[in-house]
């Protein structure tokens, strides 16, 4: 116990970097899904093939490799960046499919009669989508979605092992400066992780019941 | 098929400009690919003056004609098989049991047990491995497979809980009736069909945990990146390293996509076997989300019936 207490600023900027990385990598994600579930849905074939493949290729690769490649291969190709911004950019792409997923699911899931009532009013198919389907998708899609954000807290973690000081490198350098006090170090650092993915496992599990209940 | 009522179907003027656009577009995108791949391809000037090959010159590739190097890669991809299969072996046993003791009748064995599947499903695989790793010193390999089959066994069981759930309490009820005692029940008449039920959601989280094995990198488990990336990759030179990295991205979307579009193949058959029911679910690509409606059905159901 005394070890987490007398290491807590490292701790705390550990924690500092994860949230950045969370923060900056879900609304990247987030955008860039949103784009990609227009595109799957959208009346031109090349688009939706598009989006189809990106997500297909994207989520059948390994969230290391991913890192990997921004890590590694980026700079030797010449990109210059601080290995924080790699580290998001990855996360970004990595979580995008499924954010596009989730949202696409909501869309399916707003009831046919919503999409003919707005085409029969005129609408057309940006506005139906724009102001009939997506308000109502986003709506259904909100636990999901949360479950997709709790699921990217925990890969921020992969990012620790890519030369980004966050919550996961700071636990590997406390425990191999600590090696007699491992368990209570790693244990710290899981407190940290719980600490955002139980609320927001609780809320959407909240959510969930209500939208379960109203359907 | 919502697709088709959001939009008119398209007549001989919207067909056109449907066309138009689409060409337009494929168009671009190849010509972005084109201009990626000529971007790789182009001889690049390095500090010292010397002008480096593309990333498409022959001289960048030429160690793949070497069958050490492929018989290195092999060893790579058997050590990924080998830790994934036998970390699915251990997430399935788990999940039984995990699914067991979260159904249990007594409160002293559902409670706690729900609070560990918490905590496990709450933090990250990697951290479970290093803390593995570290806290039993146990090797690498032991490391990537425990905390895989731990966490993923986790899961698991919650798509089996919610599984069970679903069942028509009638199942239950006649098991119970004819004598049989409860642990029977559950293992011979209530498992066998949630089994079933969730089987797609079950092979779709494999898929993720043979993706989660790249995870061994990083604790250090010669899997595939580590045997090409690092081993590979720093004995033949940095020259190679986006050879490399093309050719373990290709070895993995083979056996992923290969599985994935097993468990989609499954989930459509098992659908098309029980038709009438619920058959137009949809096809879970996302285990996660699909567990987690599963789990929030489980949950209503069992509120209803006042467990």
């Amino acid at each position: 116990m005394d070890v987490i207490i007398d290491n807590m600023p490292r701790y705390l900027e550990g924690f500092s970097m994860t949230l950045q990385l969370l923060v900056v990598a879900a609304i990247a994600s987030l955008v860039l899904g949103t784009f990609i579930a227009i595109m799957r849905i959208s009346p031109v074939p090349s688009l939706r093939g598009f989006a189809a493949a990106y997500t297909e290729l994207v989520r059948n690769t390994p969230l290391t490799l991913i890192l990997f490649f921004c890590a590694f291969i980026l700079p030797y190709l010449g990109a210059r960046m601080p290995y924080e911004q790699f580290a998001m950019i990855g996360l970004s792409v990595y979580t995008s499919p499924f954010i596009a997923e989730a949202l696409r699911s909501g869309i399916n899931g707003v009831p046919i009669g919503q999409a003919e009532a707005a085409r029969s009013v005129g609408l057309g198919f940006g506005q139906t989508v724009g102001y009939v389907v997506l308000p109502q998708a986003f709506r259904m899609v909100i636990p999901p979605l949360i479950n997709v954000i709790i699921a990217l807290t925990k890969n921020t973690s992969v990012a620790g092992g890519f030369f980004v000081v966050e919550l996961f490198a700071i636990g590997k350098e406390l425990a191999n400066a600590n090696g007699d006090a491992v368990i209570a170090v790693l244990l710290g650092v899981a407190t940290f992780y719980l600490l955002i993915t139980i609320p927001l496992g609780f809320f959407a599990g909240r959510l969930e019941k209500k939208w379960v209940v109203s359907r | 098929m919502s697709n088709s009522v959001l939009f008119d179907a398209p007549g001989p003027k919207a067909r056109r400009l449907s066309i138009t656009l689409s060409i337009v577009v494929g168009v671009l995108i190849v010509a972005g690919l084109y201009w990626l791949y000529a971007v790789l391809a182009a001889p690049r000037p390095s500090s010292g003056g010397i002008v480096l090959p593309g990333m498409f010159d022959p001289s960048r590739w030429d160690v793949f004609a070497n069958p050490e190097v492929w018989t290195f890669i092999w060893s790579g991809v058997v050590n990924t098989l080998q830790a994934a299969a036998a970390a699915a072996v251990l997430a399935l046993i788990l999940g039984v049991v995990f699914a067991l003791l979260r159904t249990a009748k007594a409160s002293w064995v559902r409670v706690p047990t729900t609070v560990v599947l918490e905590f496990v499903r709450g933090m990250p695989v990697l951290l479970m491995m290093l803390f593995i790793l570290l806290g039993f010193a146990s090797g690498a390999y032991w490391a990537v497979v425990l905390a895989l089959g731990l966490y993923n066994g986790a899961i698991i069981g919650e798509a089996l809980r919610a599984g069970l759930a679903a069942l028509p309490r009638g199942q239950r009820e006649a098991g119970l009736s004819l004598g049989l005692r409860e642990l029977q029940t559950r293992m011979l008449i209530e498992f066998p069909q949630a089994f079933r039920q969730m089987l797609p959601i079950i092979v779709a989280q494999l898929v993720v945990l043979l993706k989660d094995t790249s995870l061994g990198y990083i604790v250090g488990y010669p899997e595939l990146i580590r045997s090409t990336m690092n081993n590979l990759a720093s004995f033949y030179g940095n020259r190679y390293l986006f050879s490399f990295f093309i050719v373990t991205l290709v070895i993995y979307l083979i056996m992923n996509l290969s599985l994935s579009w097993f468990a989609r193949w499954l989930s459509k058959r098992t659908d098309s076997a029980r038709r009438g029911g619920k058959a137009k679910k949809n096809v879970p690509v996302d285990p996660g989300l699909a567990i987690a409606q599963a789990s929030a059905t489980a949950a209503q159901s069992e509120s209803k019936q006042g467990l």
